[in-house]
């Protein structure tokens, strides 16, 4: 089989803010290709996860290769590669465009440009690619498409005139976008005689085939059985297949420069495979390497414990088995007093947390408790050396330490000019500094901030978008680590320490904390046999204190021939609602309990 | 000798009595918080009631003499007194009548009169129970009750004169607007009148009801703070009054525990008749369906009123025991459920927070109040 002609290879990405449309468009575009029959339809078929479908996200990077007929009848291979939309997954973005030569920035035509859509903007330009601009919705009867188009327009330059005019759901201008797709994404370059050079752009893992790669070749070609190397790892594996994803795996026995597919080796084990790596031929390897990318850092940590001990080891796999498709998530073993032997992990954001936390319970059937989310704090000892903590029950005692620095983040938001005074006043709570502000319009302004992430952590995103009704977004980038003056807030349970519930809070905001937080508490907490004391604490000084009284009644009040049956039903149905809680001490907590400092402000 | 209603002895030597419960449920009207089998408005059918509940004693199979006899309902003093007659005499002619057993019937105040009580006696029942519920007009009225305080108290004393051997009274407390002051009340006015048994029971709101429709759609539900208040207070007044308390909620004068129900508590076995009605023979709890026309064509047509049944035996029937013994005074037998509970880290908790004590080889829930959440702890036991 030959490969395909590189001048009829058109290598892509959609980029958009969260919500504009992109996936519902990948969806059009595949109908459009015939690469799925409208009777396979399922909605955006290329959020192959239920938790995306649900969620109505895109997680993983995903590519298919869709077949386009000219009018004229020239056939081109259209490479699609999705990328995420929500900003803790930015750094996926980039490594999808990395396998690209054009990007098709989508906005709104109603909400106009958002923050993400400026951030994505910025990382296409400069990753090199041709960028093409598009309004999507444009038969909302809210559309504006001459006010947004000369958003655009401002952003990237060029003619209002020239940005593509689209509804991705009635089908209306896609014919338009695959002729400029065409026409202005440069077509690959690359040396069909050169050794082998394969830029391994994300990996998958199937319970059947093992680690699927996806891989765009740059020059020279990937034959099916040739011995392949991965220069970063240094290992050589067989291309036990190589094919295209149409969005069925089709297998093919060689791809050449430009191409777009799959490529399945056997390893099975996880971290053999490095996302960003370049392949290369065993026998006539190329000497130097394809730019790789930075490796994700985590930026929220939090500790997940199984609710029964016994599981600990299916966590683990599960969390190996996760990393696998998603190299962003970081674990180290832990172990808590409270909770037992767990993961303190690190995730990308809050988001990615959550999302992580349900595939597990999900798709592995485990049963979890997460601790409260935190962010990774330096700590700098007294003889100036410095280390990093990742848990707040880490942090030492203030006579233990010179200082502690905190991340901050560059946050840029985006929202209509007469919501700046409240937001000001969002970014004042959260211990933000103004760095700048633009005006794009009359209307609608640029603000740049610098911010603690921890306090971007605890519904800062949620508070902007209430703050703005829904009209304001946010992106940002860790911009290093600031000295705070920063305490740790112990609770205890019981007069008993529950390092669980351990958190780093600025000074000044330590006692709101800590008085909040034993009032959730003590609403989540459940009455036990005995008065449960709950105390907040810095150090030895208590800063607040709250008491769960104790159950006085639990009983029911009948029990005779007829009930019998149905009463013994209702008590184990109780009972395996405790079965959930954790002792503590002497104290059931619910899992829920753990992550209460993340409601402090409901 | 006459027992004390929360003595070792009575409670173990129930669990060998054999018992027999009829179900009448037929009503005026349905408590807003009841969820038994009960119908309203189809007092047409009762005669074919009665005939069910006849041809159902004629197909059990065989039973020893009964120790005791259950009326309950919906309301069995709807029932005529002849009817009530009925079924005793075909109960004696088919498993016999023991000496000493206790034939009992629950009544609403406002259906006893003198001569009723008179065919009753003579009839051979000799323990009513009386829905009286409250003595405070506005909380009758809260709970769909129609009979007024006075008509409660004159039918205990109604019952006294017609020479009824044992009187009870149901009340309940914690209803959502009633004060303390109001249940004090209550409960003195009852043990003035000169019961030999009280019933008190915490208002229970249970969904598939009236009042579980109000409480979900907002209305005020019981606080159990304030039901622990009054349990413990009517006890103490039960208590002076010299009634004891032999299991969660009921109270007797020595020789006036109800036989029916410590025979239940004790796992002694018990025939079910009637609507919705639970038997338990041979290790085997049966149910009876719920559904009046589909009970009568049932049993009219020879096929039997049981709708399912499930076996109790071997660990589940040991913690079945110790369920249903917690609830007394008396306490239970620890055999190897109980023993596996005191060795368990949840029953040491139980016993560290006083809720459970160990008299010798009885198990003793000494906060009656929280038996259920030893029940929750003996129920998650499993077998070594």
């Amino acid at each position: 089989m030959s490969v395909t002609d590189p001048s009829r290879i058109r290598n892509f990405s959609i980029i958009a803010h969260i919500d504009h449309g992109k996936s519902t468009l990948a969806d059009r575009l595949l109908e459009r290709t015939g690469a799925i029959s409208e009777r396979d339809m399922r909605e955006q078929v290329l959020d192959t996860m239920d938790i995306e479908r649900e969620r109505g996200i895109t997680i993983k990077a995903n590519n298919v290769r869709l077949k386009y007929r000219t009018a004229d009848g020239a056939e081109y291979a259209l490479n699609l590669i999705d990328t995420p939309g929500h900003v803790d997954f930015s750094y996926e973005v980039s490594r999808s465009l990395a396998a690209c030569e054009g990007a098709l920035l989508l906005a709104d035509a109603a909400q106009g440009v958002q923050a993400q859509t400026l951030a994505n903007a910025y990382m296409a330009i400069e990753a090199g690619l041709e960028v093409i601009p598009a309004l999507n919705k444009i038969d909302l009867p809210a559309a504006e498409p001459e006010r947004v188009a000369g958003e655009l327009v401002g952003i990237l330059g060029g003619d209002p005139d020239e940005v593509l005019r689209l509804s991705a759901k009635t089908g209306e201008g896609v014919e338009a976008l695959f002729a400029r797709l065409i026409r202005d994404v440069p077509p690959p370059q690359g040396d069909p005689n050169a050794p082998l050079r394969a830029l391994v752009f994300d990996s998958y893992f199937d319970a059947y085939r093992g680690v699927v790669c996806y891989v765009r070749v740059k020059d020279g070609r990937m034959s099916a059985g040739e011995r392949l190397r991965f220069m970063a790892t240094g290992e050589e594996h067989n291309a036990n297949e190589v094919g295209f994803l149409t969005p069925r795996a089709v297998p093919v026995s060689v791809m050449g420069p430009g191409e777009v597919g799959y490529l399945i080796t056997g390893v099975k084990e996880i971290d053999r495979i490095k996302v960003g790596d370049t392949i290369t031929s065993a026998s006539h390897p190329a000497t130097v390497p394809l730019p790789g990318y930075d490796e994700p850092k985590p930026m929220v940590f939090s500790g997940l414990f199984p609710t029964d001990g016994d599981d600990f080891e299916r966590l683990r796999e599960a969390l190996d088995k996760l990393r696998l498709n998603d190299a962003s998530l970081q674990y180290e073993p832990e172990s808590s007093r409270a909770l037992g032997f767990g993961f303190r992990c690190g995730f990308l954001g809050l988001l990615h947390m959550e999302i992580v936390r349900e595939r597990l319970e999900r798709e592995y059937n485990l049963d979890l408790v997460a601790t409260a989310p935190s962010v990774a704090y330096r700590v700098v000892l007294p003889d100036g050396s410095m280390v990093e903590i990742h848990s707040p029950q880490d942090l030492p005692n203030p006579g233990d330490l010179a200082e502690v620095q905190e991340p901050f983040l560059r946050v840029m938001i985006i929202a209509p000019s007469e919501y700046i005074g409240s937001i000001m006043e969002l970014v004042t709570n959260a211990r933000g500094e103004m760095v700048n502000m633009t005006y794009l319009s009359p209307e609608r302004v640029e603000l740049i901030y610098q911010i603690p992430l921890a306090e971007v952590v605890f519904g800062f995103f949620d508070n902007l978008k209430s703050r703005t009704r829904g009209y304001g977004s946010l992106d940002y980038e860790v911009s290093g680590y600031r000295k705070s003056d920063l305490v740790k807030v112990d609770i205890l349970l019981n007069a008993v320490p529950v390092d669980a519930f351990s958190a780093v809070v600025h000074r000044d905001k330590a006692y709101e904390y800590g008085k909040k937080l034993v009032e959730k508490l003590r609403e989540l907490i459940p009455r036990q046999l005995f008065d449960v004391p709950i105390q907040a604490a810095i150090g030895a000084r208590i800063i607040a204190r709250e008491t769960v009284r104790a159950r006085r009644k639990d009983v029911l009040a009948k029990c005779y021939g007829g009930d019998i049956t149905r009463k013994k039903k209702l008590l184990e149905k109780q009972k395996e609602g405790k079965k959930r809680m954790k002792l503590v001490g002497s104290v059931e907590v619910p899992p829920e309990a753990f992550v209460a400092a993340l409601k402090v402000d409901d | 000798m006459i027992e004390r209603p929360d003595s070792v002895e009575l409670a173990e030597s129930a669990g060998a009595w054999k018992s027999a419960y009829v179900h009448i449920p037929f009503c005026d009207r349905v408590c807003p918080y009841c969820d038994f089998a009960v119908v309203e408005g189809r007092d047409d059918t009762i005669g074919r009631y009665l005939g069910a509940l006849l041809s159902e004693i004629d197909h059990q199979p065989p039973c020893p003499g009964l120790d005791a006899v259950f009326f309950g309902g919906g309301t069995p003093s709807k029932f005529a007194p002849a009817s009530i007659v009925a079924i005793i005499e075909r109960l004696r002619r088919r498993f016999g009548l023991e000496p000493g057993v206790e034939i009992s019937l629950e009544a609403n105040p406002e259906d006893i009169t003198p001569e009723w009580a008179a065919s009753l006696v003579e009839g051979g029942v000799d323990r009513v129970s009386l829905g009286v519920q409250s003595l405070d007009r506005e909380v009758l009225q809260r709970l769909g009750r129609r009979h007024s305080p006075e008509q409660a108290l004159a039918s205990v004393s109604t019952l006294r004169r017609a020479g009824m051997r044992s009187v009870s009274v149901d009340l309940i407390f914690g209803t959502p607007g009633e004060s303390i002051e109001s249940w004090s009340g209550t409960v003195a006015g009852t043990l003035e009148s000169g019961i030999d048994h009280l019933s008190t029971y915490a208002l229970t709101v249970e969904p598939p009801t009236a009042l579980g429709r109000a409480v979900r759609a907002g209305a005020a539900a019981p606080d159990p703070d304030d039901q622990a208040d009054k349990w413990e207070l009517a006890a103490e007044m039960a208590h002076e009054a010299g009634l004891i308390r032999y299991e969660v909620s009921n109270h007797a004068r020595p020789g006036h525990a109800c036989r029916y129900n410590l025979s239940v508590w004790g796992m002694g076995e018990y025939l079910a008749i009637g609507l919705g009605a639970h038997g338990f023979r041979d290790g085997v709890r049966t149910r009876n369906v719920r559904r009046l026309d589909t009970y009568l064509e049932r049993v009219e047509s020879g096929i039997g009123a049981v709708q399912g049944s499930d076996i109790v035996e071997g660990w589940a029937a040991e913690l079945e025991r110790l369920m249903l013994g917690t609830r007394r005074a008396a306490g239970v037998r620890l055999g190897p459920g109980g023993e596996r509970l005191v060795g368990s880290p949840g029953g040491q908790r139980l016993i560290e927070a006083g809720v459970v004590v160990i008299h010798g080889d009885r198990l003793v829930v000494a906060r009656p109040l929280l038996t259920d959440a030893v029940v929750r702890t003996i129920l998650s036991l499993e077998e070594e």
